[in-house]
């Protein structure tokens, strides 16, 4: 049972060993990622609600001094996220093309191996293999766009790979700087997260700390004003990655704040600090300011896009926003909110970029204009796409949905006659939902409604390709309609990191 | 004394004499393949290697003859480093043969090659010698026995002009900062009246007088080392040198060359640096240093298009970080700075060896050294393109490889000392790696091949490039066997 984390996060790699020995390519990734689904879905299964604290955990020691384990273990949030992955990979991996240009072993052992990285920081509960996991999918990602991107492939991909690798160094002289300041003994995020207490750090260095961090991970999270590699390179990326990266790892920056920014740097957020350019801001504030650019400049950056992989892109770092409003609200209905919505984010935009990929493939252009009418030619990608846009929008039914009411009320917890600035973020942020409406309404009309134009054809769906389709939507329904069924086990654990600052 | 087997010295002893039975082999089989030579010289390596593991270290030296000579866990561990450098180097240099053959050779195809697999393993000995010699004399001889061996394998290749250029500017600049290193030694000798390092460090305590005559002999010595471990701004040789070279010595002086400096560093710098009226002088000269050759090497090697000089810039910056080390001074880390640039080196002789070992192998069949020649290198060869692959992100320092741990505890060192602008440096240092050592990447998975017939590569080149692919992985994921030879 404590190795079932294990096989999860080694299984996609162990399959990537094979297909480079030659195992048949799709077959062994559509196998490996069943299995992980299986998998995933017995852990969600037989997770208990109402225990804290890290379950399923395993650790296997690595340097005894300074302590680096390869432990793993799953709270409620970890659980989401893997549950996520494992969703993902397998839809992304079913969707992959069964040829392409060069070799296809690599085409498949990239996905994999993007999947591993997700799967392994989000199990990891040791700071070092939280961060090395995540930067497996470097590596991969930089050869899928390189390789098998669209359009100006060759230089977004070495922009995605200079923001992200500048970002990931950023975040290790933070963690870095956290793990000194808390010891520098252990690298285990329970021991650093019990230091914490005794470690008394003066509130400033920690404000410097979670500035650090929040610039790494923002980088990765492609906050607001770190965005500019994120548009362009899911747009450009080969369909799976896309999913991936944007369903999948862009999530982990926001896990890492959640789970080690926040709780282990209590002090830290309302300290103000001493910027240039910006005289003295706490770091609350500036991740409010920066998150309402996510949300309002981006958001109109959506609007103004002529392709309908741009704008996804562009709106996928616009609703990166919310998440991040959800952790600034700091109390445990925002942080679940966040959570949740990082869910059903992670599982729309795969959606999305799912059925773009599949429009793409056909027309060989995603320029809004030139497409019209798919709606009548293909009726089942006409519906699931509308879902999909609807669950990205945030209307009720829908996982999205779940998330951000939760993020709103959160922000609003026990708010008093005053309207703080977070508050009044919210409200502006508030906004975003119309924008949202606004550019996805309007390229799902100028898609799918209509006539379709002149010679225009579209094949629907076939049934092997429904399939991943369906299990997305379903996913997004099931939680919309029955958000508890990841709230409870959520809770307990938000509940703990939202005790650590509440101190 | 009496018993050889438990001398100080016998390791290096084995390794001179085989050094001199190849050198009479080579001269009394002249018929015979000179590659006969290299495969001989693999296994009498293998068998020292296998042998500095079951040598428990002769105790208590302090008071005997050999008081010079360090027998501590990190002078095996520098000694474990020079042999299997050697090692790989000599199998580099087998696969190198067909480029030699065609510069070296007159008379017979292989006319005047057999020394070119002599040569390193004396330069082998030289860098065990240095490994564990804590006194200047010591290390000034053991320091020259390698530089001159150098000066021979760099000139190696006489019709190509470009080897011939490199042994040039190598012996001028190389002699000069012996020079230097040596006018530095005369000065320390003269303030304390000892060569021994220990002694010197005690002798340093209690000195009295001038203080700028100590900084100019710290200065002088940190000229010359910084020569050997190639730092700015006395790195000036190792761009044309690193090119001209044939591969395997580039390989060699790369990682054997660098390993010794910092050996030597360790133990030079530390007497200077226990120094306490003068430790911040010391330390702002280092950090100044260090600065410049994170941000040099990396700066400069972000635009070059030929893949040796990329990695003679890879060398410097990798310098730079090595040093970034030496001048913290750890609070709450457990790991030493020694012991962390001995675990820097060991990680980069791994992923260096790897990159160059497929340099050598693409050589061959290319006979270029162009990032362009490796173009579409996927498709002519997935094994060798991948191990570059592996090579290359290890030295940009992707996690779960060997290299990152290097960078990982290097900034933790950084970090524990409180050195933030070196340490802004190298983060953006680590960043711009990430672009230019892709480049490679890029070439290999992006571009397409030039041609497209497959490249040979010799059992034996085969079975090496697995060795050291796994070992890139392995200790990225569990450091565990390298850090125990540290710290037990």
């Amino acid at each position: 049972m404590s190795n079932l984390l294990y096989i999860l996060i080694f299984l996609p790699i162990l399959a990537s060993i094979a297909i480079a020995l030659g195992a048949p390519a799709r077959l062994s990734a559509i196998g490996a990622a069943l299995v992980n689904l299986a998998i995933s879905l017995f852990l969600f299964a037989s997770f208990d609600s109402t225990a804290a604290g890290y379950q399923f955990a395993a650790s296997f020691p690595v340097i005894p001094s300074p302590e680096i384990s390869l432990s793993v273990g799953l709270d409620g949030m970890s659980l989401v996220m893997v549950l996520l992955t494992a969703i993902v990979t397998l839809c992304a991996v079913w969707v992959s093309p069964k040829q392409v240009e060069g070799s296809l072993g690599l085409y498949y052992c990239s996905s994999l191996l993007i999947s591993a990285g997700g799967l392994g920081a989000f199990c990891a509960t040791d700071l070092f293999f939280f961060y090395a996991f995540h930067e497996l999918a470097l590596i991969p990602t930089f050869l899928m766009i390189g390789i098998w991107g669209t359009g100006a492939r060759k230089m977004v991909a070495w922009k995605i790979t200079i923001y992200l690798g500048l970002g990931s160094v950023i975040l290790l002289a933070g963690l870095l700087a956290l793990f000194i300041n808390l010891g520098g003994k252990s690298f285990d995020m329970a021991t650093m997260q019990a230091a914490v207490a005794a470690a008394e750090l003066p509130a400033t260095t920690q404000a410097w700390i979670f500035l650090t961090l929040l610039i790494g991970f923002g980088i990765l999270i492609s906050l607001f004003p770190f965005h500019s590699w994120a548009a362009p390179a899911y747009a450009s990326a080969p369909t799976p990655t896309s999913m991936l990266h944007a369903g999948v790892l862009k999530k982990f920056g926001l896990y890492g704040l959640l789970r080690v920014a926040v709780p282990m740097l209590p002090g830290g957020i309302n300290t103000p600090l001493p910027l240039p350019l910006l005289g003295e801001i706490t770091v609350l504030d500036l991740m409010l300011w920066l998150l309402l650019g996510n949300i309002i400049v981006i958001g109109l950056v959506t609007i103004a896009q002529k392709d309908l992989d741009l704008m996804l892109g562009n709106s996928s770092v616009m609703h990166m926003g919310y998440v991040f409003l959800g952790i600034a609200s700091y109390n445990s209905i925002g942080f679940s909110g966040a959570v949740v919505l990082m869910f059903g984010h992670g599982i729309s935009i795969a959606l999305l970029f799912a059925l773009a990929g599949r429009i793409r493939e056909h027309t060989g252009t995603l320029t809004i204009s030139r497409l019209g009418g798919f709606g009548k030619l293909a009726p089942f990608l006409g519906l699931t796409f509308a879902f999909a846009a609807f669950a990205s929008i945030g209307l009720p039914g829908f996982a999205n949905f779940a998330g951000e009411v939760a993020v709103f009320l959160g922000a609003f917890k026990g708010a008093g006659t005053e309207i703080t600035f977070l508050q009044g973020a919210t409200i502006v942020a508030l906004w975003g939902v119309v924008i949202s409406a606004v550019y996805m309404l309007r390229a799902y009309r100028s898609v799918f409604k209509g006539e379709p134009h002149e010679g225009a054809t579209m094949p629907d769906l076939t049934f092997s390709q429904r399939i991943p389709v369906l299990i997305l939507v379903a996913s997004l329904l099931i939680v919309g309609l029955y958000p508890p069924i990841l709230l409870d086990k959520i809770k307990p654990g938000i509940e703990l990191i939202a005790k650590a600052f509440a101190e | 004394m009496g018993n050889f087997l438990e001398a100080p010295y016998l390791l290096e002893a084995v390794v001179v004499v085989l050094g001199l039975a190849l050198l009479m082999l080579e001269a009394f089989l002249p018929k015979a393949d000179k590659r006969l030579v290299a495969y001989i010289a693999l296994f009498g390596l293998a068998g020292v290697l296998v042998a500095s593991f079951n040598m428990k270290a002769p105790e208590n030296l302090e008071h005997s003859f050999w008081s010079f000579y360090a027998t501590d866990n990190l002078a095996f561990f520098y000694k474990n480093i020079a042999v299997l450098a050697t090692m790989l180097v000599i199998v580099m240099a087998i696969e190198y043969t067909p480029v030699l053959e065609k510069y070296v050779s007159q008379g017979s195809k292989q006319g005047g090659l057999g020394e070119f697999f002599c040569l390193p393993v004396f330069v082998c000995a030289g860098l065990m010698w240095m490994a564990s010699a804590k006194e200047f004399i010591t290390i000034f001889v053991s320091l020259e026995t390698v530089t001159i061996s150098f000066y021979v394998l760099v000139a190696y290749m006489r019709r190509n002009v470009g080897s011939l250029e490199a042994g040039v500017k190598y012996l001028i600049l190389g002699a000069l900062s012996t020079g230097f290193f040596v006018y530095g030694v005369t000065w320390v000798f003269g303030l304390t009246g000892e060569t021994h390092l220990e002694k010197i460090g005690i002798a340093l305590q209690g000195l009295e007088g001038s203080d700028s005559a100590v900084l100019f002999a710290f200065t002088l010595i940190l000229v010359g080392l910084g020569f050997k471990v190639a730092a700015v701004p006395f790195h000036v040789w190792v761009p044309d040198v690193y090119q001209g070279a044939p591969t395997p010595v580039t390989a060699f002086l790369s990682v054997g060359s660098k390993a010794a400096g910092f050996i030597v560093a360790t133990r030079i710098l530390q007497p200077f640096l226990e120094m306490e009226r003068l430790h911040s002088s010391f330390t702002t000269i280092l950090v100044i240093v260090t600065g410049a050759t994170i941000l040099f090497g990396n700066f400069a090697a972000i635009p070059q298009t030929n893949f040796k000089r990329l990695l003679a810039y890879s060398s410097i910056s990798h310098a730079g970080f090595l040093l970034l080390a030496l001048t913290c001074t750890p609070d709450q880390f457990q790991l030493t700075p020694g012991q962390v640039v001995a675990f820097y080196l060991a990680t980069y002789l791994l992923m260096t060896m790897l990159c160059f070992l497929v340099l050598t192998i693409v050589r061959r069949s290319t006979e270029s050294d162009e990032i362009a020649a490796f173009s579409g290198l996927h498709r002519r060869s997935p094994f060798l393109a991948f191990a570059l692959l592996i090579g290359v992100i290890s030295l940009a320092g992707v996690p779960l490889t060997a290299g990152f741990l290097g960078k990982f505890f290097v900034f933790t060192l950084a970090i524990d000392s409180g050195r933030w602008i070196l340490l802004a440096f190298a983060v953006v240092g680590a960043a711009s790696g990430f672009y230019y050592y892709l480049k490679v990447a890029r070439a290999m998975y992006w571009e397409e091949p030039t041609e497209l017939a497959a490249i040979e590569i010799s059992p034996l080149a085969r079975l090496a490039l697995l060795l050291l692919i796994i070992a890139t992985i392995v200790f990225g994921v569990y450091p565990a066997p390298i850090l125990g030879l540290l710290t037990n």
